[in-house]
């Protein structure tokens, strides 16, 4: 029970998937101008890793090792992530139009995340059973929403702040992502 | 040898499990949707690119069939784009003519001063917020972009301490009218020269004393006017886009020029006056 608890854990704070492990950069920067798109991105994210590292963890123990293709794991989880976000955008399409509509156009695009396909590569790697991929996955999505959230809040604070000129814009962004991270650093530090 | 074949049977496999799964989920699931709808959503460009301010082109598709936007919601396509969806609708791209972004404010350093000295954020809400009059016109355009720096086309300049907006680049979006701390910028159809260039409620004696572009209410405008077509409210011309020909004769008269012109009596079309 603690070592489940402790996944999550790492996956959330420790190992946070933007912030120590540098994946899913491009959505981090790109949609936190603002606080209700990243909390939309980040609802999408975490349903999305969450189901796709299930998947992917199923099909790795039961398709690819016994037939010898651990080497083809790579394809295999891009191909079947991208899918597995298109059915699940139907299904919700169809029987849940709010839920649709939160999640908007975040969905499709989050599909070739690097973040998504970072998080079952890392299972895999890790040796994870089912459950253990899944709270991983689900660990490491709720991260990527701290740290999206976290930067969306401070991006609308800095956009009501004197800032220099040649900061302006992408520089200043990028520089506080770099502190955020630095403040992650620290997690790595905790012991249990 | 083994392991390729091994490998191509198992990824073909997989492959087919999963494109059988989604077509069988895109029937099992199919919404049904206004025909319509399927029509306009293939006109648009399919970028998902947002700038329409819709989660994306299905969305703003749904939008226009429902009524709720525009034929011409979509920035990035343009004319063409507008017409096919125009022909969908049933209205014509003419019906729903372009809108411009107006600066009602033609106060440059030339003609009205600033008061006081704001020292603050170089933005026009944070001046209103201070409290000071920064303007001798409480009416007026400040002068510090708020506006520019919403527009995304770039289509605003402060110039001589006013905004002016560039017609060709201005996609109507309406960001700036809605920027504005001083209500200053509405969308006018592009085609009506005539435009009162002030916000000015105050009485003429007042408006003399800071602007000397600014509207004073005398009234010339409306007695001139042989279509009913400009009346003052408040101590303030107001143009009726409908009624107007553009005739140009209240431009003619007003004593401070505080009417543009019409299209037929000006050199250039930058909406700045002669």
């Amino acid at each position: 029970m603690k070592n489940l608890i402790l996944i999550v854990v790492a996956g959330a704070l420790i190992n946070n998937v933007v912030l120590n492990q540098f994946l899913g950069i491009c959505s981090f920067l790109g949609v936190s101008k603002q606080m209700k798109a990243s909390a939309s991105l980040g609802g999408a994210v975490i349903f999305v890793i969450t189901v796709a590292s299930g998947v992917a963890s199923l099909l790795y123990d039961y398709v690819l090792k016994p037939f010898d293709l651990d080497y083809m794991k790579t394809i295999v989880f891009i191909l079947v992530i991208a899918a597995l976000v298109q059915i699940v955008e139907m299904f919700l399409k169809k029987t849940s139009p709010a839920m649709y509509k939160a999640l908007g156009i975040y969905l499709p695009l989050i599909t070739t995340n690097c973040a998504v396909l970072g998080v079952a590569l890392t299972n895999v790697q890790n040796g994870y059973n089912f459950i253990e991929s899944v709270l991983s996955g689900f660990g490491t999505a709720v991260g990527y929403t701290i740290a999206i959230v976290l930067l969306a809040g401070i991006r609308s604070r800095i956009n009501e702040e004197d800032i220099p000129a040649p900061l302006r814009g992408a520089p200043i962004v990028l520089i506080s992502a770099a502190l955020m991270s630095i403040a992650f650093m620290g997690f790595p530090g905790l012991s249990f | 040898m083994l392991g390729i074949i091994i490998a191509t049977v198992m990824i073909t496999i997989i492959g087919i499990v999963v494109g059988t799964g989604l077509v069988y989920t895109a029937k099992k699931f199919y919404v049904e949707a206004d025909p319509r709808e399927i029509k306009v959503r293939e006109c648009l460009p399919g970028n998902n690119c947002g700038a329409c301010g819709y989660a994306g082109c299905d969305a703003v598709a749904a939008a226009i069939v429902k009524g709720d936007a525009p034929v011409n919601a979509c920035p990035v396509g343009g004319a063409s784009v507008t017409e096919k969806i125009g022909e969908i609708m049933g209205t014509s791209a003419d019906a729903q003519e372009r809108k411009t972004a107006f600066v009602r404010c033609a106060g440059t350093c030339e003609v009205t001063h600033d008061q006081g000295n704001y020292i603050g954020i170089r933005d026009c809400r944070s001046a209103v917020l201070s409290g000071m009059n920064v303007t001798e016109c409480s009416y007026g355009c400040l002068g510090y972009g708020s506006c520019v720096s919403v527009c995304p086309q770039n289509a605003i300049s402060v110039k001589d301490g006013a905004a002016v907006v560039d017609p060709s680049r201005c996609i109507g979006c309406g960001l700036c009218c809605k920027a504005c701390p001083r209500g200053l910028i509405e969308l006018v159809p592009e085609s009506r020269k005539v435009r009162v260039q002030c916000s000015n409620r105050d009485k003429g004696a007042q408006v003399k004393a800071v602007c000397s572009a600014g509207c004073i209410g005398c009234m010339l405008c409306t007695r001139q006017c042989e279509f009913d077509a400009i009346t003052v409210t408040d101590n303030l011309a107001k143009v009726n886009y409908a009624n107007c020909t553009q005739c140009g004769k209240c431009a003619d008269k007003c004593p401070v020029k505080a009417i543009t012109p019409p299209a037929s009596k000006r050199d250039n079309m930058n909406g700045e006056r002669k």
